[in-house]
């Protein structure tokens, strides 16, 4: 039996393990669901180790104890060694007694996160979009654009009011806000059927599998 | 007796609302696995926005490079596998040059598999591709948004070596690519974070790149705002966007044979909604009466 | 210590990632934080391997009702480490043919994507059991969902195909997800844009402090 049959029977029954929680949970289902949690684990240990460590903070400590032995200079490569220190901070959440120098290396993941996203999100979210939506609301001869520019413009600004919630909904506000709702729900509903097929899209690739990869009933 | 009767009607609509949920399960398994078996192909209508992504690969001369993210994981391989195939096959049908990259730890590998796929076509083979020369994968590298913003000054800061461990500099296709200056379209492969919308923050609206995405039908509603502004060139959205790219390039393939598949599944849910709201106001009216 | 340190580093780290916009010489301290993230990065990942191992084998050592699971899950970290690790060559350790990548394709890969396939179920589950128009808005939201379900696949377009082209399933569907839709969306992105904006001064200057934690 070659590698690639043992392989795909390995796939169909775990597969098999996992669906079988709609039938209802059972200790073949926990067995599959322990091992996916295992087998996750493990991939990321691997990818972290080959693609994070060796590239990001070996290969320049390395570099920089290369130059400084052989060449006797002190390059800014030692600069890692810090970025490595508070990578090990992180672990020491580890130990409740000095888990709180975590909060250092987190306070460093935080800091660039909200500094990077400041910027982009004002930018290409906030303010690419707003100019989007300052449009022409009648446009000479082109009947289809006129109310695709109304429809967005209006959708858009009412979708808008509905999310300032300091001040009350009534009045024209409120009917304006109102607007806004049935706008969201067109686009809740748009999202929603668009999920049904990405769930869908996923059930399928399964079946196929089964039905082609392992059983071989679909040519 | 129309008391009875009534009763009877009660009683039905009731045990309908609450129906052992094994049961819809087992109607969705039968509704997606027996189209299966029927090779039925379908017209499949293209979308405006799809038919962006399309032209931005289509409009490229022979010799341009297109740098491909790959950031999906194997849960999103039905979605967008497809897309993946037929984006090498568009390329390589058009003399492009691929550059792959992914910001997804799984991503690389699934170009690989798509690769691997797309390598035993005929017309594929015959043109005799060679990995650094023709195409180049360049693996994963951790950090999310901020190798995209990297790459903007160097990709070698950020890649300084492919996913085999080649350095780039000696990668011949990688030769005169500093930055994204030397490559003429993006085409981001997205399930989720870090995906397309990062590719647009710090990609486009930073360094001014042409990007084209394929995303999961999820996402993809999520990026018709950036297709308005121009940010995104179009979008292929879930296993539809895949048909629909498929049947631009005149080769349907899994996506196409899978949407018989979809049309059904679709079609029960709506069933299902609608017995499940005239079941629910059936009883409702009866309550109240 | 235990809460200013952090404080000053959030800000120092966050300013300078936007300042740096402003006065290009700051990118060298830009590119060598982005660095850093990366190297926190990965740790933070082998804290959450290291964590889930120390629970599970917590499981086993008190012999809990779960404890076979437990081991379960430490011998599935085990059979996909060890070969990536040490029998996988190094760093093409994903390369077709390695046992790494046998097992990424053979067991993990089914794994992942069946427990994604789950939700198929219970979506249509969930949309039998609790998807009511109750209200004008939850017509609304019924009515969009069924255009976009029947309309985005082949069978819409059979079902109105007596109707003249424009007004089709598919053509209603392309309408909505291109006006409609895209309008919420541009409400919702430009809401959270600001709301990300806002949240990020705020943590840089120091007046939110949840990610820290208690004490």
């Amino acid at each position: 039996m070659s590698g690639e049959v043992v392989g795909v029977w390995i796939g169909a029954i775990l597969t098999l393990g996992i669906f079988s929680f709609l039938y209802k949970d059972n200790p073949f289902y926990k067995f599959s669901e322990a091992l996916f949690v295992g087998v996750s684990a493990g991939y990321w240990f691997v990818v972290t180790f080959w693609q994070y460590f060796l590239p990001k903070l070996i290969d320049n400590l390395v570099l920089a104890y290369t130059l400084l032995t052989v060449e006797g200079k002190i390059d800014y490569h030692w600069v890692y060694v810090l970025g490595g220190g508070l990578g090990v901070l992180m672990l020491l959440r580890l130990l409740p007694s000095v888990g709180w120098l975590s909060r250092w290396s987190l306070a460093f993941i935080v800091g660039t996160t909200a500094g990077l996203q400041f910027t982009r999100y004002l930018e290409s979210n906030g303010i690419i979009q707003v100019k989007g939506t300052i449009l022409p609301l009648i446009v000479g001869g082109n009947l289809n654009t006129t109310i695709g520019n109304i429809v967005i413009v209006v959708g858009t600004f009412c979708g808008l009011i509905y999310f300032f919630f300091s001040k009350e909904h009534k009045g024209a506000f409120g009917g304006a806000a109102r607007v806004g709702v049935w706008f969201l729900m067109i686009t809740f509903g748009a999202l929603f059927g668009y999920t049904v097929m990405s769930r869908m899209s996923l059930l399928i690739g399964r079946m196929d599998f089964l039905f082609s990869n392992w059983l071989g009933l679909i040519g | 007796m129309n008391q009875e009767n009534r009763q009877e009607e009660k009683s039905f609509w009731e045990k309908l609302l609450a129906i052992d949920r094994r049961i819809i399960f087992l109607f969705i398994v039968v509704a997606v696995a027996l189209p299966l078996f029927f090779k039925v192909s379908m017209r499949i209508p293209v979308t405006p926005v799809a038919q962006g992504t399309y032209e931005a690969i289509e409009s490229l001369q022979p010799g341009s490079k297109v740098l491909a993210s790959f950031d999906y994981d194997p849960g999103s391989m039905p979605e967008l596998q497809p897309m993946a195939e037929a984006f090498f096959r568009h390329c390589f049908r058009n003399d492009l040059k691929v550059i792959i990259m992914g910001l997804w730890p799984q991503g690389p590998l699934q170009a690989n598999i798509a690769l691997e796929e797309v390598f035993q076509d005929k017309d594929v083979k015959a043109k005799n591709l060679q990995y650094g020369i023709d195409y180049v994968n360049l693996g994963f590298t951790a950090g999310n948004e901020v190798v995209i913003d990297r790459m903007g000054h160097s990709f070698e800061e950020s890649y300084p070596k492919d996913g085999y461990g080649t350095p780039i500099g000696e990668i011949p296709l990688m030769r005169g690519v500093r930055n994204y200056d030397n490559v003429d379209l993006i085409f981001s492969l997205s399930a989720g974070y870090p995906g397309t919308q990062e590719w647009v923050q710090y990609g486009v609206d930073v360094f001014h790149v042409k990007l084209a995405a394929g995303n999961t039908a999820v996402q993809a509603p999520g990026m018709y705002p950036y297709v308005q502004t121009g940010q995104l060139s179009g979008v292929l959205g879930g296993m539809k966007g895949g048909a629909e790219y498929e049947t631009l390039l005149g080769i349907p393939g899994r996506a196409v044979r899978y949407m018989f598949s979809q049309a059904v599944a679709h079609a029960v849910i709506c069933l299902f909604i609608i017995i499940g709201n005239l079941a629910f106001f059936a009883s409702k009216k009866r309550k109240r009466s | 210590m235990r809460r200013e340190v952090p404080l000053v580093l959030t800000a120092v780290v966050g300013l300078t990632m936007i300042i740096s916009h402003f006065i290009p010489p700051l990118n060298i301290l830009k590119d060598l934080f982005e660095d850093w993230f990366f190297i926190i990065a990965a740790f933070a990942i082998y804290l959450g391997v290291l964590n889930l191992l120390r629970v599970n084998a917590d499981k086993i050592y008190k012999k809990q009702a779960d404890a076979p699971f437990g081991l379960v899950v430490i011998f599935g970290f085990l059979v996909i480490t060890i070969p990536g690790l040490f029998f996988s060559g190094g760093r093409s350790f994903s390369d077709p043919g390695t046992p790494f990548y046998y097992l990424y394709i053979h067991v993990y890969y089914p794994l992942s994507a069946t427990m994604f396939a789950l939700l198929a179920f219970f979506v249509a589950s969930a949309s039998y059991r609790a998807f009511r128009a109750r209200s004008v808005e939850a017509t609304m939201l019924l009515v969009a969902a069924f255009i976009l379900m029947l309309g985005r696949v082949p069978i819409g377009d059979w079902i109105t195909a007596w109707l003249p082209q424009g007004y089709r399933l598919g053509e209603w569907a392309d309408w909505i997800m291109d006006f409609p839709q895209t309008a919420g969306q541009k409400a919702i992105m430009i809401g959270i844009a600001l709301g990300v904006v806002s949240s990020a001064l705020r943590v840089i200057l120091g007046l939110e402090r949840a990610y820290m934690g208690g004490e």
